[in-house]
């Protein structure tokens, strides 16, 4: 899957308290979450951003609490693909179980807020700054997961099998 | 090679011989938890596959802690749907009002966690039953449908990383110095994917309270779980509070670490982490003059007996200063009455304190304590990220109980002997 798309930047510990603040945690519609999203930081982001624009970050985002409201507070925006430089761990699994994808990459400092690059995403390829920027390839038990449509469907796919 | 309390455990539960960091394992869980927050996007999943009963009523728990008791109508709305989920399909542990209090100081307290235990919980600080040898760590809402429909779920074997520390602690000095000082020297994605061991005879001396403090931030490194060894102290609180057989399980000689530290127990001083990291170690003494306008003491990291003790030790006979708010938030029921028999409660509404029930309510800037722009607190909470606590100008400074005591008698951050 190819993807073209422009950048916002976020630097190093991206926490979940600035992806979706905990005073917005009673609504579970990503939509409602998404005016939200990045409050703290940069609070005219979720009118700026775009459908298909891409999120890149520097080490460990989204760490902090296990709400699943920050992979739905992006996703609401139509974000599809955050690249960071490393992922905390429980962000990690919740972004592939709500359709998210995420590239392990170091391209931070290759790319500036508003630069348009293309990912392909399955690949891990990613063309910025007139460079080709190989991503830490996913782990092949996630790429399964994916492949069954996520963690809700192989679960459906079991209860009815 | 030898296996690790945390490879031993997992590979129990995947009924498998040895299993090695790296590897993906299918574990049986003991526990699914989720709370008011975490909760109802759990159960919109669990409408979306078509499930029709939970693995095992006695073992999916739900704990309405965070926005309670609650604080606007949706909030309502979401405890409202838990509760009647609950009904329908005859959860034994569903947790609320007068029954209720911070799910990880809880959990332990009604024995629905032993020792060798997996725990999956949709809450970050999951990790804190680390502290009685079994096996817990956070999750989002959708894993823990996954867990509350099969009772299993997928893990990565995680790395160990081994603390070890030896000597003697100084007065006041509890675990949460201990992990703030860890957090100061790893950093907060130290512990990125890895299981956080603690072992030596300077762990041996710490209570029950300070070791689920201790586990409870290891989430605040990006580790994956906080674990300790099974000593007699661990067995005393399971005999006092648990029915349920506990399996020992314990790391071998030869176990492999990524990492190993040494830490000497007596250099641990009176740490505070400054915002708008947990791991913004320096000593309380090396501040100068940082005035507060709120002070905290509660929360799944310090809202236990342990705390509350040395709160009160610290404030008897003595006044919260002028303009700073202390509130106190004992973190279970039965903390809240033991607390009141020991006499605490007076000697904290002498000398000013609030009295909070049982609640998340302040830590993650819920309610019950929201900050204003430019405001100040020292809490003894598990984050300090920006605007964590209210206003993304507000600030947070995360200390042990005695610090936030002594804080909130001088009204600046203080070192507890500078108060007794």
């Amino acid at each position: 899957m190819k993807l073209k798309g422009k950048v916002w930047k976020f630097g190093d510990h991206i926490d979940t308290d600035i992806i979706i603040p905990a005073q917005y945690l009673m609504h579970t519609d990503p939509k409602v979450l998404s005016q939200h999203c990045m409050e703290p930081l940069a609070p005219d982001f979720p009118k700026k951003v775009q459908p298909g624009d891409i999120i890149v970050s520097g080490i460990n985002f989204g760490c902090g609490s296990s709400r699943e409201h920050a992979p739905l507070a992006i996703t609401g925006l139509g974000i599809t693909l955050i690249i960071a430089k490393t992922f905390a761990r429980i962000f990690y699994r919740n972004a592939f179980n709500k359709g998210l994808a995420l590239l392990e990459a170091d391209i931070y400092d290759l790319v500036e807020d508003g630069d348009e690059i293309e990912v392909d995403i399955s690949r891990g390829i990613i063309q910025c700054g007139g460079k080709e920027v190989h991503a830490k390839p996913i782990p092949p038990f996630m790429e399964e997961l994916i492949n069954e449509g996520g963690l809700i469907n192989h679960l459906k796919k079991k209860l009815e099998g | 090679m030898g296996m690790t309390i945390t490879e031993k455990i997992l590979a129990a539960h995947a009924d498998k011989e040895y299993v090695e960091p790296g590897e993906i394992v299918d574990c049986r869980i003991d526990l699914a938890m989720a709370n008011d927050i975490t909760a109802p996007l759990s159960l919109e999943e669990f409408e979306k596959v078509g499930a029709q009963k939970v693995f095992d009523p006695e073992k999916v728990v739900f704990v309405l802690d965070h926005f309670t008791p609650n604080k606007d109508i949706l909030s309502a709305e979401n405890c409202k749907k838990i509760r009647e989920f609950s009904k329908k399909y005859g959860i034994v542990n569903f947790f609320e009002g007068g029954q209720c209090g911070i799910e990880h100081a809880l959990l332990p307290e009604k024995g629905l966690v032993v020792a060798g235990d997996i725990v999956i919980g949709a809450d970050s600080h999951t990790c804190t039953y680390g502290a009685l040898g079994a096996f817990s760590t956070g999750m989002g809402s959708t894993d823990i449908t996954y867990g509350m429909v099969t009772g299993r779920i997928w893990f990565k074997v995680p790395e160990s990383i081994k603390f070890h520390c030896y000597g003697k602690w100084g007065k006041w000095v509890t675990g949460k110095e201990l992990i703030l000082h860890i957090l100061g020297m790893i950093g907060v994605d130290g512990a990125l994917y890895s299981a956080m061991e603690y072992t030596g005879d300077a762990i041996g001396s710490l209570s029950m309270d300070s070791r689920f403090a201790i586990a409870n931030m290891a989430i605040e490194a990006g580790g994956k779980n906080g674990i300790f060894h099974v000593d007699d102290k661990t067995i005393a609180f399971m005999k006092e509070h648990a029915a349920r057989p506990y399996t020992v399980y314990a790391s071998d000689a030869d176990a492999r670490y990524k990492e190993a530290y040494e830490i000497d127990a007596s250099k641990v001083g009176f740490t505070v982490a400054c915002p708008s990291l947990p791991s913004n170690a320096k000593d309380a003494g090396e501040l100068g003059n940082v005035n507060v306008d709120q002070v905290v003491i509660g929360s799944c990291t310090n809202g236990r007996m342990e705390d509350l003790a040395m709160a009160a030790e610290i404030l008897k006979g003595k006044k919260v200063a002028k303009d700073v708010r202390c509130i106190i938030i004992p973190a279970t029921p039965s903390i809240y009455g033991e607390a009141m028999r020991r006499g605490y409660f007076q000697i904290f509404l002498d000398a000013g304190c609030i009295i909070s029930p049982p609640t998340c309510g302040p830590c993650l800037g819920g309610h019950m304590g929201i900050l204003a722009k430019g405001e100040r607190a020292v809490a003894t909470t598990n984050r300090n990220f920006i605007g964590r606590m209210g206003h993304p100008e507000s600030e947070v400074y995360l200390a042990g109980p005695a610090v936030a005591a002594a804080t909130a008698i001088k009204g600046k951050i203080t070192r507890p002997e500078e108060v007794i």
